[in-house]
């Protein structure tokens, strides 16, 4: 890898998710051996700091919901593996909680500049509060950026990935602000035929192309 | 390495995989259920133990070598 500020950005909705291995917490782990599962690969700036301290004692009390949805979690920082060693012990032993999940030591940056972590804007020596939703097939579904000063919302990443499993078991879209078990977007008609007929389709329509329903009917 | 220790050793998770390697040989999904463990970690643990020569594959089946078999050996 050359130039690595040059990557920044290569990672795409709906493109494969860059390939990386990379030592961790629980050994040296390849994005292939997260193949067939849903994956949270995310980063956060350093060990040992308050707001990334909250945010993996949040991911991990919510691991188990995340595993119920056949999702793993990765995270990743720039520090070494002792460093990652050091501060998943201190939070369990100042805490209480166990980290459940893997870390990446990701040193020389590699995975970083691939997934575009690194926000030059931010800082150029600190990874910003990154969240990729990686799917079975290994297609990034989804991606979020928080800045440095704010920690993340769990129960909107676990959120999304209900929005994302639902509309791929049931091919249909989410509105804003959809919790599971809400209605949801029927995806609109591409013919004039077809909008002719979807009126007559039983859905609740304001519109023939703005049509929700319940999973259930 | 994650499942062998700096000294060559398997690790607790190594064990685990070893020995759900007994009787017969088996896929990483299928050590991965028999040990209780992530399907991520058994694949990295596989590979591991692999290289040191307590694990053999062959078409995604993993096979215990006689290396990985005698730290199965009840000792007295």
């Amino acid at each position: 890898m050359t130039g690595a500020i040059d990557n920044v950005g290569l990672t795409q909705l709906g493109a494969p998710a860059p390939y990386f291995e990379a030592l961790t917490t629980h050994g040296r782990l390849t994005l292939d051996d997260f193949q067939g599962r849903w994956l949270i690969l995310f980063s956060h700036p350093a060990d040992f700091t308050p707001v990334c301290t909250t945010e993996f004692v949040a991911f991990a009390e919510a691991h188990e919901e995340f595993q119920k949805r056949g999702v793993d979690l990765l995270g990743l920082s720039i520090d070494s593996v002792y460093s990652h060693v050091a501060w998943v012990r201190n939070i369990e032993e100042k805490i209480g909680v166990k980290i459940p999940f893997p870390v990446i030591a990701d040193i020389n940056k590699d995975v970083a500049f691939t997934y575009g972590m690194i926000q030059e804007g931010m800082t150029k020596t600190e990874t910003s509060r990154c969240v990729f939703l990686i799917d079975p097939g290994q297609i990034v579904r989804a991606m979020i950026y928080y800045p440095l000063s704010t920690g993340r919302s769990i129960p909107e990443i676990l959120r999304l990935v209900d929005a994302l499993q639902t509309a791929d078991a049931h091919h249909v879209a989410t509105p804003a602000n959809w919790q599971p078990g809400d209605d949801v977007i029927v995806p609109p008609p591409i013919t004039q035929e077809g909008a002719e007929e979807r009126m007559a389709e039983g859905y609740d329509c304001r519109d023939w192309y703005f049509c929700k329903k319940k999973l259930d009917s | 390495m994650g499942c062998v220790d700096p000294d060559g050793k398997p690790t607790v998770s190594g064990m685990k995989m070893l020995r759900a390697l007994q009787p017969d040989s088996k896929t990483p999904e299928e050590v991965a259920e028999e040990a209780g463990l992530p399907i991520y970690r058994v694949r990295g643990g596989l590979r591991d133990l692999a290289e040191y020569d307590f694990v053999s594959l062959e078409d995604n089946i993993y096979t215990l070598t006689a290396k990985g078999a005698e730290l199965l050996v009840p000792t007295r």
